[in-house]
C-alpha cells in the first residue's frame, strides 16, 4: 500500500512520462489550483502548455478545527493542464489511475456532468465529476473561458483531489489516519494548521483590519492593472511589467475575500458586490497579460 | 433497401440530454425505418436507405421565345445543352424554350456521405463546447470516433476532426482496448461482448429487475424512483445493481434527509420495508456486471457513511438554535435585491397566511422562511421547508403549525400534489401569491422564455390550491385589482384547465369569459359545460348565441335603457318570455345549463321571423336591448358563443 507521499510521487512520474512540466505548488494563498498562475494565467494565449503540480488548497469556510474526518481548510489538489486538449486525455487520465493501484475492471467509474464555474476569475468549462464508487476523486474541466476571455487553445484541467483519492486507496475512514510518510500520518503532519487556522478563521481574524487589508491589496492590484494600460508604454517597457505582481494581489484579495466569508463578515448582498471586485481586477490582470503575449516572444 | 447504421462516438454526454438528441436524429435521419439508441459515449441510428435514388426528369424553362439569339446561346451554353435539344412550350405568359433534364439517381452513400456531417453538428444540445482551439467543432462533448456503414461499405466522410470508419470502442475499461471493427449485424454483439449493451430499454429494464431482485433478496422492496431510473439508464454502458448497508443508528435522522443524500448525491434507490419504513440498506448501480471482492460495495458504503455524519453534524448544529430565534436572521438574507430581504417578507407572509387560513397558518408564517440559515438547508437545499417542519416539531411546535411549514413549497410541479392540511394551503398561496405581488410592484414580470423567479410556477401552484384545496378566498381578491396580475393569473388558469384537467380549449374559454376569480365554481361550470355539450340543443343553441354576439357587435353601444314589450312582435315577446322565466340562478350548473338549452326553439323561432335591422330605428333598438338581455343573464355560467361550432 502506497503512502501519500508515494501515490503522489506516481502521479507525478505518469504526468511527467506524457511530456509535463512538474511544478511545486505556488507561493500565494489561493483556493483551488486553478486559481494558480500555473492554470490561469498559462491557459491564455497560443502558447502550448503541458504541467502539474500538487497545490494545497484554502478554503476557510470549510475548516472543521480538524475535528470532521472528511472536511479539511487546506486540501491538496494534484492539478494537471493539458493545452491543447490530447484526444486520447479521459484515457490517459484513466491511465493515471491504473498507475497509483487502481483496478478499473474491479471499481465502478463514472463521468457525471459537472460544469465548472468561477465567477470571480470569470472563468467556466464544460466537463465531469469523476465518480469511483460513489464518491468523487477528480474534477475534469475543458475550459472554454478565463478572465472573461475565450481561450485560444481549450486546455482539459484534471484535479486531483489527493485526500479523497489516498483514503480510498489505504481504505482509511478519517482523512487524519492517512499514512503519508512511513511512520508519520496525515494527523502527525497537518492536524495542528487545521485546527489553529480554523480558530483564526472563525474566531480570531480581526474583521475591521481583513477589510482594510483587503481595500489595500485592491488598489494596489487595480494600479498595477491600470499601469499597463497607460498609453504610449513602450513594448519593452510592457514585456517586463509585472502584471504577474498583479495577479499575486488579486490572489491576496481572493484569499481575504474567503477569510471574511468564514468569518460571517459578508452578507449575501455585501457578496455579490464583493466578487464582482475581485472579478474585476481577475479580469483586468488576464486581459493586460494576454495583450502581453505578444512581448513575451521577444527574446 | 441497404441496411445502414450510423455510431456517433463522444465522451460521456450528460444523461438528461441523450433521448432528445437521439429523438432529433430519429426525425431527421433521410431513410425508413429509423432506430436510434444510446448510452452517454454513443449516439446510435439504425434504417434501410434505397441503395440509389430512382432516376428522374425535370423541365427546365428557358427565355421566351421573343429574345435575341445571343440570349439563347448564352443559355444553351449554361445549361450545357444545344439549340437541338430545345422545345417551345406554352406557358400562360407566352411561348418559352424549355428542354428536359435526365437527372440520375444517386447512390444513397453519396448522399450520406453529404448530409451526416451536417445532421450530426446540427443536433441542438442546451450547452455547447469547443475543442480543441477556438474555431473547432461546437458539440457538446468531443466526438472521438464515428462508425457509419452502409450495407459491407463504410460511408466514407470527416466530422469534428474525426473519420468515419467501421470500428467502434467498448467499455472504457472492459473487454477489448482499442478499436473494435463492426458491421451492421454483428454491431450490437460486438458491443454486449465487451460489456456495452447499446439499447436503453434493455439497461433500463436490466436495472429495474435486479434492483428489485436485490431488496426481495433482503425481504425488501425499492422504492420506486422512474427518474433516478431514467438517469442511470443513461450514464452507464453496463448496469448492475448492488445492495450496500448503512449503519441502523443513522435511522435516527429524518428520513428526507437520508433519502436526498442517498437519491440526489448518491444516486442510490433507497430501501423500504414492507411497512413502508426505510431501512437501512441502499441500492447503487455499477457500470461493470459484478463486484466479486465487494470494492464498490465497500467503496459506496464508506462515502454513504461520511455524507450521514455530515448530516448529523448538521442536524446537530442546527438544533443549537431554534427556528424562532433564527428568524430575526433572515434580515441578511436577501430574498431579492430588488424586494427586500426574507425577514420582511416573513412578516408579510404570515400576516398574509393568518388571513387566509386563521392562527396556525399565520404562526407557520413566522417560522417558515428560518430553516433558510440552517446548515442543513445550506447543503441540502432541496429541503427547503421540509427541514423547516421537522425542525419545527422537534422543537416543540404543534402539528399543524409544523405540517404547514412541512408542506408549504407544495405543489413543485403540476404532478406533485398540494399542502393536505388548510393551514399548508393557506401557507403556500400566501407565500407563493407575496412572491408574486412583491416582483410584479417592481415590474419583474416574466416574458416569453424568461421567468427567473419561476413566478410562473408559483402562480400555477397557486392555481391548482385554489382549485383542489379547501381555501375560500377568491382570485380576484388575491390580486387585489392588479391588472398584470390578473391576466398573468388567466394564462396560468387556462393551462390548469386544459392541461391539467384535460378541459377543450373552447369550453376553457366560454367558462373563463364568465368569470374564473372563483377557481372551483369556474370549474364546477366547465364540468357541466362539458356534460351538456353532446346533448342536442347545445351546439345549435351556441351557434345561436355566437350570431347574436355578432349582431351586437355590429350594432355598436346601446343609449342604456331595457327593451319596451309594447314594441314586441309575437315572436319577440315569446322569446323575452322565456328568457325572464328560466331560472339559472338555483341548481346544479347542469340543471340550470339544461334550462338554458330549453330556450333555444324560441331563440331560433326568433331568427326565423324577425329581421332585427329594422326600418325603424325604434324597433331595431328594443331588438337589439331583448337580445342585450338575453345574452347577459345567460352567459353568467359561460360565453357560449366561444363554443366551436360546425
Amino acid at each position: 500500500m502506497d503512502t501519500f507521499q508515494e501515490t503522489i510521487f506516481k502521479l507525478k512520474k505518469y504526468w511527467a512520462d506524457r511530456g509535463c512540466v512538474i511544478n511545486e505548488p505556488y507561493d500565494t494563498e489561493v483556493g483551488a489550483g486553478t486559481m494558480a498562475p500555473e492554470t490561469f494565467l498559462r491557459v491564455l494565449g497560443a502558447k502550448q502548455y503541458k504541467v502539474a503540480y500538487v497545490q494545497p488548497s484554502r478554503r476557510p469556510a470549510d475548516g472543521r478545527y480538524g475535528d470532521n474526518p472528511n472536511r479539511l481548510y487546506k486540501h491538496q489538489q494534484l492539478q494537471v493542464i493539458l493545452k491543447p486538449t490530447p484526444a486520447d486525455v479521459i484515457d490517459q487520465y484513466l491511465g493515471s489511475l491504473e498507475a497509483i493501484g487502481i483496478d478499473l475492471s474491479k471499481h465502478d467509474l463514472k463521468l457525471e456532468e459537472d460544469n465548472w464555474e468561477s465567477p470571480t476569475l470569470g472563468a467556466w468549462g464544460i466537463g465531469w465529476q469523476v465518480m469511483l464508487d460513489g464518491m468523487e476523486i477528480t474534477q475534469f474541466t475543458y475550459f472554454q473561458q478565463c478572465g472573461g476571455v475565450d481561450l485560444h487553445h481549450v486546455p482539459a484541467e484534471i484535479t486531483y483531489g489527493l485526500e479523497r483519492i489516498v483514503s480510498f486507496l489505504q481504505g482509511k475512514e478519517s482523512v487524519y489516519d492517512i499514512e503519508w510518510a512511513p511512520g508519520f500520518t496525515y494527523r502527525d503532519v497537518r492536524y495542528f494548521d487545521e485546527l489553529q487556522q480554523s480558530v483564526y478563521n472563525f474566531e480570531v481574524a480581526d474583521v475591521p483590519r481583513l477589510w482594510r487589508l483587503l481595500d489595500e491589496y485592491e488598489a494596489e492590484a487595480q494600479r498595477l492593472v491600470d499601469g499597463y494600460r497607460v498609453e504610449g508604454l513602450a513594448g519593452a517597457d510592457k514585456r517586463r511589467y509585472p502584471l504577474l505582481s498583479a495577479y499575486d494581489n488579486v490572489l491576496k484579495c481572493s484569499n481575504l475575500f474567503n477569510l471574511l466569508d468564514a468569518r460571517g463578515a459578508i452578507s449575501v448582498t455585501e457578496r455579490v458586490g464583493v466578487i464582482a471586485r475581485v472579478r474585476k481586477l481577475a479580469v483586468g490582470v488576464a486581459q493586460a497579460f494576454l495583450d502581453q503575449e505578444q512581448y513575451r516572444e521577444v527574446a | 433497401m441497404l441496411p445502414f447504421l450510423l455510431e456517433i462516438g463522444t465522451e460521456e454526454i450528460p444523461d438528461w440530454m441523450i433521448p432528445s438528441a437521439l429523438e432529433f436524429l430519429r426525425s431527421k435521419f433521410p431513410g425508413e425505418n429509423v432506430r436510434v439508441d444510446g448510452t452517454g459515449r454513443r449516439l446510435v441510428v439504425r434504417a434501410d436507405v434505397p441503395a440509389r435514388s430512382a432516376d428522374r426528369e425535370e423541365l427546365v424553362t428557358g427565355p421566351s421565345v421573343s429574345v435575341p439569339a445571343k440570349a439563347l446561346e448564352g443559355f444553351c451554353a449554361k445549361q450545357g445543352v444545344t439549340a437541338a435539344d430545345l422545345a417551345v412550350i406554352d406557358t400562360p405568359k407566352g411561348k418559352y424554350w424549355s428542354f428536359t433534364r435526365q437527372i440520375p439517381g444517386r447512390n444513397a452513400a453519396d448522399t450520406l456521405r453529404e448530409a451526416i456531417p451536417a445532421l450530426i453538428m446540427s443536433i441542438p444540445w442546451p450547452k455547447t463546447m469547443y475543442w480543441p482551439s477556438i474555431g473547432g467543432p461546437k458539440f457538446i462533448r468531443p466526438i472521438r470516433w464515428i462508425v457509419a456503414l452502409l450495407g459491407a461499405e463504410i460511408v466514407p466522410f470527416e466530422c469534428a476532426g474525426v473519420t468515419s470508419g467501421n470500428t467502434t470502442l467498448g467499455h472504457r475499461r472492459l473487454g477489448a482496448r482499442g478499436p473494435l471493427p463492426v458491421t451492421v449485424d454483428n454491431y450490437e454483439q460486438v458491443l454486449r461482448d465487451n460489456f456495452v449493451i447499446v439499447s436503453a430499454a434493455e439497461r433500463r429494464a436490466k436495472i429495474e429487475t435486479e434492483v428489485a431482485a436485490v431488496a426481495a433478496a433482503k425481504g425488501l422492496q425499492a422504492k420506486p424512483d422512474a427518474k433516478l431510473l431514467e438517469v442511470l439508464t443513461y450514464i452507464t454502458e453496463y448496469p448492475t445493481a448492488i445492495l450496500g448497508t448503512f449503519d441502523a443508528s443513522y435511522l435516527t435522522l429524518p428520513s428526507e434527509v437520508l433519502v436526498t443524500v442517498m437519491r440526489h448525491h448518491q444516486k442510490y434507490f433507497s430501501v423500504e420495508t414492507a411497512a413502508g419504513e426505510l431501512a437501512p440498506h441502499f441500492i447503487a448501480i455499477m457500470n461493470i456486471p459484478a463486484d466479486p471482492e465487494g470494492h464498490v460495495v465497500n467503496g459506496n458504503e464508506r462515502v454513504l457513511r461520511a455524507r450521514f455524519n455530515d448530516a448529523r453534524f448538521f442536524y446537530d448544529v442546527d438544533q443549537k438554535r431554534p427556528l424562532s430565534e433564527r428568524v430575526e436572521d433572515l434580515s441578511h438574507v436577501t430574498f431579492q435585491a430588488k424586494v427586500g430581504n426574507y425577514l420582511e417578507k416573513t412578516a408579510r407572509v404570515a400576516a398574509l397566511a393568518g388571513e387566509l387560513g386563521g392562527p396556525d397558518a399565520e404562526a407557520a408564517g413566522h417560522l417558515c422562511k428560518a430553516d433558510l440559515t440552517t446548515e442543513m438547508v445550506k447543503e441540502f437545499t432541496d429541503l427547503q421547508g421540509l427541514v423547516g417542519g421537522l425542525y419545527a416539531r422537534a422543537q416543540g411546535v404543534t402539528r399543524p403549525v409544523a405540517q404547514a411549514i412541512y408542506e408549504h413549497y407544495k405543489p413543485l410541479s403540476m404532478e406533485d400534489t398540494i399542502p393536505s392540511t388548510a393551514p399548508g394551503q393557506a401557507l403556500s398561496v400566501a407565500d407563493k401569491v407575496d412572491t408574486l405581488r412583491t416582483c410584479f410592484a417592481v415590474g419583474m414580470i416574466p416574458s416569453g422564455s424568461k421567468d427567473p423567479f419561476a413566478l410562473r410556477r408559483a402562480a400555477q401552484g397557486v392555481v391548482k390550491i385554489l382549485a383542489e384545496g379547501s381555501l375560500t378566498v377568491t382570485l380576484d381578491e388575491l390580486c387585489a385589482g392588479d391588472a398584470k396580475l390578473t391576466a398573468f393569473f388567466r394564462e396560468r388558469v387556462e393551462y390548469y384547465c386544459r392541461e391539467v384537467r384535460g378541459f377543450a380549449y373552447d369550453e376553457v374559454a366560454a367558462v373563463l369569459a364568465a368569470g374564473y376569480g372563483n377557481l372551483p365554481d369556474a370549474l364546477a361550470r366547465l364540468d357541466a359545460v362539458k356534460a351538456v355539450r353532446p346533448t342536442a340543443d347545445f351546439e345549435p343553441l351556441a351557434a345561436a348565441f355566437k350570431r347574436i354576439k355578432n349582431i351586437l357587435k355590429q350594432a355598436g353601444e346601446l343609449p342604456a335603457g331595457v327593451p319596451d314589450a309594447a314594441l314586441y312582435t309575437e315572436p319577440e315577446a315569446a322569446l323575452a318570455a322565456i328568457t325572464e322565466a328560466t331560472d339559472v340562478a338555483t341548481g346544479t350548473y347542469p340543471e340550470r345549463l339544461a334550462r338554458v338549452a330549453l330556450v333555444r326553439p324560441a331563440v331560433d323561432a326568433f331568427f326565423d321571423k324577425i329581421l332585427v335591422n329594422d326600418p325603424d330605428p325604434m324597433v331595431r333598438e328594443n331588438r337589439l336591448r331583448l337580445l342585450t338581455l338575453l345574452i347577459n343573464k345567460f352567459s353568467a355560467i359561460a360565453d357560449f358563443s366561444e363554443i366551436v361550432t360546425n
